[in-house]
Formats: C-alpha cells, sequence, structure tokens
C-alpha cells in the first residue's frame, strides 16, 4: 500500500469543522509542512489538541494568526500572545489542561479507555463541572478522553510501510497522537525502503500511519 | 561573587541546593528554578528531568540541535547517561513518583501548603503547562521565591486568593530571608537566612507560623 502522499494532496486532507491533533512541544516535533497545508486548506472552525500554541511564527502558531482555530485545547498558551488576544477577546475558546492530564487523555482515546483517573487538578479550576472518585482514601478526577479526525505528527525516519523514528526532544506527544485519530499523516525527514529500519528501534509502529510527507 | 553582593536570586538558589540529595531526580521549573544546580554541593549530583521528554538535562555540548529543548523551549543538551521519551512517560516519572524534587516558583502560598503560580485572572493566562502534575506527583515540592511581591505585598498568606496550582501540596518554602516547612499542623519557621531578623520575617509574611525549636541561623543573632 502506498502511504506516500505529496503536498497538495496533503491540503486535500482538512475540512471546516475538523478536530486536529498536532504533535510538537513550543514548535519542536510539529510538522511545519503539515501546518503550511492546513493554512493553504483554509479550513474553519478548526478545534486544534495541541501541548501548546507555541510561538506566533512557529508550529502551530500561524493556524491561530490565521484565524482558522475556533477552539484550542492545550496546557499552555502564554508564549504565543495572539492565542491569548483572541481568547480574551471571545474569538477562540480556550480549555487548558494540564499537561500530564492532556497526554493521558489522547491516550484514553486512541486506546479504548473511557477515561483516566488523575489526582492532578484536585482542589483546583481544573476540577470544576467533572466527576471525582475516591479511591483507597485518595480523590482522583475523571479526565475523559480526546479524539481527533486528523493527527499531524512529525517524525525523524520513516520506512515506507509507516514505521517511525524519533529524534531527541521531537517525540513529545507524536506517538501518543499517532493512536488517537482517524488519519494520521505525518511528516519525515528521511523515508526509507522497509527492512531498513531495525524493528526494535521503531517507537511508533506503522499500522498506525495512513499517510507519510517527505 | 562576596556575600554582600548576592542577590535575593542567588540566596534563594543556593539555600534549595542544600536540599539535594546525590542521585535524586529533579525537576526545575524556569526562571529562578534553573540557578540551582550552580549551588550544589560538593559531591551531591542530581539527574535533571525536562517534561518535554528526557531526562539527563545538561549544558549544550558542541553544537545546537533543533531537536533538543528544554521545557522552556530553549536549546540544550543531554548528558551521555540521559534518555529521551515520549510526553506520556514523562508525566508518568512525575505524576507516578519517581521525580524526587522539584523545584517551583511561586505567586502565593499559604499555611496549608496551597501554592498558585499559573493564573492571574483577568491579567496572565499562560496555563499550567507542567506545573499541576509536578506538584501533585514529585514526592518534594520546593517552592522557591522571593518573599514579598515587587510591590511589597507578602506572599506567604493565610489563604491564596489566586486559583490555585495544587492543594495541600508544598513541602519546603524558601525565600531569601526564611525557610518554612508545611507540616499537617500548619507552617513551620525552620530558618533564617544569615543576617535576617525574625522581626522581619514576621512582618512580611501574613500566614501564622510557628517556630521550630532548633531554629538555625547562619549568624549568631
Amino acid at each position: 500500500m502506498n502511504k506516500l502522499i505529496t503536498i497538495e494532496e496533503a491540503r486535500e486532507l482538512f475540512r471546516d469543522g475538523m478536530t486536529i491533533m498536532s504533535g510538537g512541544f513550543m514548535g519542536v516535533g510539529t510538522s511545519e509542512k503539515l501546518v503550511s497545508a492546513v493554512l493553504a486548506s483554509e479550513a474553519k472552525d478548526i478545534t486544534l489538541i495541541s501541548s501548546d500554541t507555541s510561538l506566533e511564527e512557529t508550529g502551530v502558531g500561524p493556524l491561530i494568526s490565521n484565524n482558522q482555530v475556533k477552539k484550542v485545547i492545550a496546557s499552555h498558551i502564554g508564549t504565543n500572545p495572539i492565542t491569548g488576544k483572541k481568547m480574551i477577546a471571545g474569538e477562540i475558546d480556550v480549555e487548558l489542561v494540564p499537561q500530564g492530564t492532556l497526554a493521558e487523555r489522547i491516550r484514553a482515546g486512541g486506546s479504548g479507555l473511557g477515561g483516566v483517573l488523575t489526582p492532578t487538578g484536585v482542589g483546583t479550576m481544573v476540577e470544576e463541572g467533572k466527576a471525582t472518585l475516591e479511591i483507597d482514601g485518595k480523590e482522583y478526577l475523571l479526565e475523559k478522553p480526546l479524539h481527533a479526525d486528523i493527527a499531524i505528527l512529525k517524525a525523524y525516519k520513516a520506512d515506507k510501510a509507516g514505521n517511525l523514528v524519533f529524534r531527541q526532544s521531537a517525540r513529545n506527544f507524536n506517538p501518543i497522537m499517532a493512536l488517537a485519530a482517524d488519519l494520521v499523516v505525518v511528516e519525515v525527514e528521511e523515508l526509507v525502503e522497509v527492512g531498513e529500519l531495525d524493528p526494535d528501534t521503531v517507537v511508533t509502529p506503522g499500522v498506525l500511519v495512513d499517510n507519510i510527507l517527505v | 561573587m562576596s556575600e554582600i553582593m548576592k542577590s535575593a536570586k542567588e540566596t534563594i538558589a543556593e539555600r534549595v541546593a542544600k536540599e539535594m540529595r546525590n542521585g535524586d531526580l529533579v525537576n526545575l521549573g524556569i526562571g529562578l528554578p534553573t540557578l540551582v544546580p550552580n549551588y550544589l554541593p560538593d559531591g551531591v549530583d542530581v539527574i535533571l528531568q525536562s517534561e518535554n521528554g528526557f531526562v539527563g538535562l545538561g549544558p549544550v555540548k558542541d553544537e545546537v540541535s533543533k531537536d533538543l529543548v528544554n521545557a522552556g523551549g530553549q536549546p540544550t543538551g543531554i548528558r551521555p547517561s540521559g534518555a529521551f521519551f515520549d510526553s506520556l512517560l514523562s508525566f508518568s516519572l512525575i505524576r507516578g513518583g519517581h521525580v524526587d524534587v522539584t523545584v517551583l516558583g511561586g505567586l502565593e502560598v499559604d499555611q496549608n501548603g496551597n501554592l498558585a503560580n499559573w493564573i492571574i485572572p483577568g491579567k496572565m493566562v499562560p496555563g499550567m503547562g507542567g506545573a499541576m502534575d509536578l506538584v501533585t506527583g514529585a514526592k518534594k515540592v520546593i517552592v522557591a521565591m522571593e518573599h514579598c511581591s515587587k510591590k511589597g505585598a507578602p506572599k506567604i498568606l493565610k489563604e491564596c486568593k489566586l486559583p490555585l496550582t495544587g492543594k495541600g501540596v508544598v513541602d519546603l518554602i524558601v525565600t531569601e530571608l526564611a525557610i518554612f516547612r508545611v507540616t499537617i499542623d500548619g507552617l513551620v519557621l525552620e530558618e533564617l537566612q544569615e543576617g535576617v531578623e525574625l522581626e522581619t520575617v514576621m512582618e512580611k509574611t501574613e500566614a501564622s507560623f510557628t517556630i521550630d525549636s532548633n531554629l538555625k541561623t547562619e549568624q549568631l543573632n
């Protein structure tokens, strides 16, 4: 099965109202090419799930500036002043989620779980509107799963079967998001033939990857 | 640097460093906490975690890598003993009690060990990032902050007014004036920083506290 797509084909993947997950932390491990494909698609009313909204000009930042996002689910927006401005102006709905909870909610969404129980956020604003459960004398919040229509990911290397290898701190949310979207598209820096990656070093199995953009 | 020239931040970082044990896995918040490794006592080496996905945080070696940044997004290095992983494992280390010590800044701390450091409603809404997980999961939570705000208002309060980062999570408060331990019986003043009078601390602390019977000062009063 040919998983390779062109940047033009990537542009056709995005539609108004989609939920998009993007890997990366402060833009490191975010696919700039796939972000540019979302920009070129002019898809509107996107729900964006990402660790943060990076800086204005890096990572997923340009999607915020380009008025394509109606809702952001992230752990941090402070480094991109545009997100804060749009939030205050009522143009973007922001759901702030503790970073570890965000990772677990995405994992739950990709692992067939109905949610996770975490002590993080108990007794804070994060608790508001959530079910709590006491287990063995300790209080936990029920955090619900997150799932997306598309995950846009970045890896260092892939083989043509979509097996992925990451590099340094660019791994972050990418492998988790590969489980939690209907369509998984990954930009890779280097594409190799099947058989050239040692299966022992593969972090994300190719069975999770639908499309590869070099 | 002479003792007289030492800034409040350096005084705080130096004292926090004494809380570290050799081999501790440590997560440092941005700002003041990042000064702590400069003051580790001889024979004490710690492993630093960067919550974006590795342990073994260290200085940049040879050349900068675009894929290697710290939790503030700045270029950094990794020690030869380090390891990379994804955000799930990173926060399992944090929430699962594998991180021995976290050092964070604070906007407000109160006598019940509540911490507020992530939001000033209407003014500053950056998000909590990993802070809520850190204060919930780390074995020891140290708040390293200046004793009063820039306007001179006490930051150690009877009750936090700002939205909390964590409830009852703080173990130790280190300021340029004093060191408080949070116990089930409330706040205990354990130490005065060098040259600081007890009266000064009482004046600049809103919270109620008791004084440890072994109160230590570097200097005889």
